[in-house]
C-alpha cells in the first residue's frame, strides 16, 4: 500500500498551486474567504481566467477543450481551487449540461453548445425540480407537447439555482402524461431563456441571498431540435449524471481552508486569558471535525484510486461523500459561528461600512444558515442514503 | 404537586395569543419588519393593554407583582408567534436592573412609564472582545463635576434600534475584565454624544451597536452602587437567560408542530413523507426534545419564583439553557432539514423559527459556555 501521491502528481500539485496564487484575483478570494456572495460578473471573470489557461473543463474530451488529465489530476486541480479560495464556478453549465451534450448530443447540439459554455458566453440553469417533485423528481408534471417542429411546453420549475443569470436552462419536462412507469415518457430539452413565455421570479433564501427562483412557463415553443437523446428517454440521461464522475462531492480541499480559517478565528477569540482554541469543549469539537476530514480525504482518494485502477464509473461512493463532506461544511461553519459567541448575533443594516472584524462576525450566521442548503440540494441526505442502502448494500 | 398554569396565567396567556393571532400572524409580522426596524408601536401598545407591560413590576410602580412563572407563560406565548419586540430586553432587562438597584426616584421615574408602555429599556452591556464574559468592559465613567463622563462603544445590543432609555455598564476602575469597577448608568437613547449604529440581527431584532463620545450625565444617573455591579448583572442576566429558556419553548414547540403538520401533508412517491419510518423516529427525538426543554423551563422559573442563593441560580439557570440550546440546535437543524427546500425559503415561517433558534442558542452563553459554569 502506497498513500503518497507519485512525485509526478506532487509536481503537478505544485504547478496548479502556484499558478493559483499568481493568477487568482486577490478581490476574489478575499470574497470567498470572508463568505461574501459573488455576483455574476465576479464569478465570469474567473471562469474567463480559467477559459485563457486552458483549465476551465478539464474533465471535457480534448478535442472539446480538455485537458487531457487523469481522474487523480483532475481531483487535484479541484482540491487546490478549494483551498485556494476560487469562486465556484458555474456547474450547471461545466459539470451536468456538457457532460450530457457530450455524451447524448447531437453533432450539430455539441458544436452550437459546447464552445460558449467553455467561453462563458452561455450561462445554463438545471430545470429539474417542481413544487410537487423534489426528492420525487418522476412526479414532474411540465408539459411538453409536440406542435410540428417544437414542442410547447408549460409548467413550473421551482429552486432553480440561478435562473435569474442563465441564458439557457435544460429542463426535464413530460412528454407522455400517461406511461407505464413513472420515469418513462420524460424528456429532455434545452431552453433559451429568451423565449416568450417564461417568466423568472426570486425565491429568496432564508440569509437573504437571492440564488434560487421560480421559473413559469407558459406556452413555451421549443424547437424540436433542442431535444437530446430521444423523446421520453429523459430519465436515462438525468440517471447518467448521478452516476457521473463527481469525485470531488467531498469538497476537502474547501473545508481544509475553511478549517484552518476556524482555527485562526479561535486562537484570536480570547476571554479571561484563554484562547477560545485551547477550551478544551471547543478544541474537542474541532478536532473531531479535523478527524473526519482526515478520514474523508483518504476515503476520497481510495475511491479515486479505485475508480482509475477498475476504470468503472463510480455509484453510490459518490453519495458517500457528499454526506461526509457536506456535514463538515455544516459543521465548520456552525464552529465558526459558535466562535463568534454573541457577536454572531450582529446581521447587516443599512450601514456597511463595518471593518473586517464586524464585517466577518456579520457574515457567519448568513452563511451558517445559507449552508443548511447542502443537506437538501442535489439530493437530500435521505436521498443519498437511499441510494447506498439500495445500490452497495442490497437492502 | 401542580404543573399546570392557574386560572388567572391561563387567562392571560388566552388574551396575549388572541391578540398575536390576530395582530401579529406570519403575514402581519412581515409587513411589520419590511416597514422599519422591527418594532411596532401598536403592537407594543397592545402589550400594554392586556397588562404584560406591568406583570413584573410591583404594585406600588403600577405592577402587577408577578412572578418567573407568570413571564414564563407570557414569555412562551411570544416565542409561538416569533415576536420581535423588546419585551425581553425591557422587562427582563433593563426594569429589572432599576427594579433591583435603583433609588426609588428612579424607579418612579421610570417604571410606571413602562408598565403604560411610554418607555422601552435596552441593556448596552457586550463589548467587541466580550464575547459571554460579564465582567469584560472597556467603556469608562469618569467623574466630570458632580455628575459622571461616559465613553465607549457597545456591541450589537439587542433592541438597541428601538430603545428609548439605555442601561448601560462602564468602568470606573480595573482592567478590562476585572470583577470590581463596574457601574450601570440609565442613559436616555438621545442624550448628546450617543450615536448609534443600527441593523436587523440575524434573527430579525432591532439592533445597535452603540457609541459613547464624551456623554455627560447627571449624578443620578447611576444606577445603584459604582464599581460594585457584576453581581447585579450575573443576576439580572440570569434573569433574562431563564426568561429567555421560556420563550425557546415557544419557539421550539413553533418548529415542531409546523413540521409535523408538514410531514402529514407533504406527499412524495405517492404517500405522506411523515408514513416513512426514518423520518418518524428523527420527530419523535425532536417530541423528547421539546418535552425536555419545557420541563427544564418550568423547573428554572419555578424555583427561581420559591427563592434561590447565588449558587443554586447559577447552576440552574446553566442547567436550563444547557438542555435548551441543545434542543433548540437540533430542531433548528432538523426541522429546516424535513421540510427541505421549503425550509430555506424566507417565505416559509419555519426559516424564521430556524433562525430564531440558532441565535437563542447562543444568546447568553451557549452549550458549553454553561457546561462550564454549571460544573464550578
Amino acid at each position: 500500500m502506497d498513500l503518497q501521491y507519485s512525485s509526478e502528481q506532487q509536481a503537478f500539485r505544485d504547478e496548479v498551486r502556484q499558478w493559483l496564487q499568481a493568477n487568482l484575483p486577490a478581490d476574489l478570494r478575499a470574497k470567498v474567504t470572508r463568505y461574501q456572495h459573488l455576483d455574476r460578473d465576479e464569478v465570469m471573470r474567473w471562469h474567463r481566467i480559467l477559459a485563457d489557461k486552458g483549465w476551465i473543463a478539464p474533465h471535457w474530451p480534448v478535442e472539446w477543450g480538455g485537458t487531457g488529465w487523469d481522474a487523480v489530476q483532475r481531483y487535484i486541480f479541484e482540491d487546490e481551487c478549494g483551498y485556494a479560495g476560487t469562486p465556484q464556478l458555474p456547474g450547471l453549465s461545466l459539470m451536468f449540461c456538457a457532460p450530457v451534450l457530450i455524451a447524448f448530443g447531437t453533432p450539430e447540439q455539441k458544436q452550437r453548445f459546447l464552445p460558449p459554455i467553455y467561453s462563458g458566453e452561455d450561462f445554463w440553469c438545471q430545470g429539474y425540480s417542481e413544487p410537487g417533485a423534489g426528492s420525487d423528481l418522476a412526479a414532474l408534471q411540465t408539459r411538453a407537447v409536440r406542435d410540428g417542429d417544437h414542442y410547447v411546453v408549460s409548467g413550473h420549475k421551482l429552486w432553480t439555482t440561478q435562473a435569474h443569470w442563465a441564458n439557457w436552462m435544460f429542463c426535464l419536462v413530460r412528454t407522455d402524461p400517461k406511461p407505464k412507469k413513472r420515469q418513462e415518457g420524460i424528456s429532455f430539452l434545452l431552453i433559451d431563456m429568451a423565449t416568450p413565455g417564461i417568466t423568472v421570479r426570486p425565491v429568496i433564501l432564508m440569509d437573504g441571498s437571492h440564488e434560487v427562483n421560480e421559473v413559469f412557463l407558459d406556452q413555451v415553443r421549443v424547437p424540436v431540435e433542442n431535444l437530446v437523446h430521444q423523446e421520453g428517454q429523459g430519465w436515462e440521461v438525468a440517471k447518467y449524471l448521478l452516476n457521473y464522475e463527481r469525485l470531488n462531492a467531498g469538497r476537502v480541499g474547501t473545508s481544509k481552508r475553511q478549517l484552518s480559517e476556524l482555527k485562526e478565528l479561535a486562537a484570536r477569540t480570547v476571554t479571561r486569558g484563554r484562547r477560545l482554541l485551547d477550551d478544551p469543549r471547543f478544541r474537542d469539537r474541532v478536532s473531531r471535525v479535523e478527524v473526519e476530514l482526515m478520514a474523508l480525504e483518504i476515503t476520497n482518494l481510495r475511491y479515486l484510486d479505485r475508480m482509475v485502477r477498475s476504470g468503472r464509473a463510480p455509484g453510490a461512493e459518490v453519495s458517500l461523500l457528499k454526506l461526509k463532506g457536506t456535514a463538515i461544511q455544516q459543521q465548520i461553519s456552525e464552529l465558526m459561528l459558535q466562535a463568534a459567541g454573541p457577536h454572531g448575533q450582529r446581521g447587516t443594516g443599512p450601514d456597511t461600512t463595518m471593518d473586517e472584524h464586524d464585517a466577518l462576525m456579520a457574515a457567519l450566521a448568513p452563511r451558517y444558515f445559507n449552508l443548511r442548503k447542502l443537506t437538501i440540494a442535489g439530493g437530500t441526505d435521505e436521498v443519498q442514503r437511499n441510494i447506498i442502502a439500495k445500490l452497495t448494500l442490497g437492502l | 404537586m401542580n404543573f399546570d398554569y392557574d386560572l388567572e396565567q391561563q387567562q392571560l396567556a388566552n388574551a396575549l395569543r388572541r391578540f398575536l393571532a390576530n395582530e401579529y400572524d406570519f403575514a402581519a409580522r412581515t409587513r411589520i419588519l419590511a416597514s422599519g426596524n422591527g418594532h411596532s408601536p401598536p403592537v407594543w401598545t397592545g402589550l400594554a393593554e392586556i397588562g404584560l407591560l406591568a406583570l413584573p413590576l410591583p404594585e406600588e410602580y403600577d405592577g402587577f407583582g408577578g412572578g418567573m412563572v407568570d413571564m414564563m407563560n407570557v414569555m412562551e406565548a411570544l416565542g409561538e408567534a416569533l415576536v420581535v419586540e423588546p419585551y425581553l430586553a425591557t422587562l427582563g432587562l433593563g426594569a429589572q436592573f432599576v427594579l433591583r438597584a435603583g433609588s426609588d426616584e428612579q424607579k418612579r421615574a421610570i417604571l410606571p412609564a413602562v408598565a403604560a408602555g411610554e418607555l422601552k429599556l435596552a441593556f448596552a452591556h457586550l463589548e467587541r472582545d466580550a464575547r459571554y464574559d460579564l465582567a469584560y468592559c472597556a467603556t469608562s465613567a469618569r467623574r466630570s463635576g458632580a455628575g459622571w463622563q461616559l465613553d465607549g462603544a457597545k456591541s450589537v445590543v439587542l433592541h438597541g434600534a428601538c430603545a428609548d432609555l439605555l442601561v448601560v455598564t462602564a468602568r470606573v476602575e480595573g482592567e478590562t475584565d476585572a470583577e470590581h469597577g463596574l457601574c450601570l448608568f440609565l442613559v436616555p437613547a438621545n442624550t448628546p454624544g450617543v450615536t448609534l449604529r443600527e441593523f436587523h440581527t440575524a434573527d430579525d431584532l432591532p439592533g445597535a451597536d452603540i457609541r459613547f463620545d464624551r456623554v455627560v450625565l447627571a449624578p443620578d444617573a447611576l444606577l445603584g452602587h459604582a464599581g460594585q455591579a457584576l453581581p447585579l448583572v450575573e443576576e439580572v442576566v440570569d434573569y433574562a437567560t431563564a426568561l429567555l429558556c421560556a420563550e425557546a419553548v415557544g419557539v421550539l414547540r413553533l418548529a415542531y408542530q409546523s413540521t409535523l403538520e408538514f410531514l402529514k401533508t407533504r406527499k412524495q412517491f405517492g404517500v405522506a413523507i411523515g408514513s416513512f419510518q426514518a423520518v418518524q423516529h428523527r420527530m419523535v427525538d425532536l417530541f423528547i426534545d421539546l418535552e425536555q426543554a419545557q420541563s427544564m423551563a418550568c423547573l428554572v422559573c419555578a424555583r427561581m419564583d420559591a427563592g434561590l442563593d447565588t449558587a443554586e441560580r447559577r447552576r440552574l439557570v446553566s442547567a436550563a439553557k444547557i438542555r435548551i440550546a441543545d434542543a433548540c440546535r437540533r430542531s433548528s437543524q432538523e426541522t429546516v432539514q424535513l421540510q427541505g427546500a421549503m425550509g430555506m425559503s424566507d417565505e416559509m415561517m419555519i426559516s424564521h423559527a430556524h433562525r430564531r433558534l440558532t441565535m437563542i442558542a447562543q444568546q447568553f452563553g451557549d452549550a458549553e459556555h454553561h457546561l462550564e459554569r454549571f460544573a464550578d
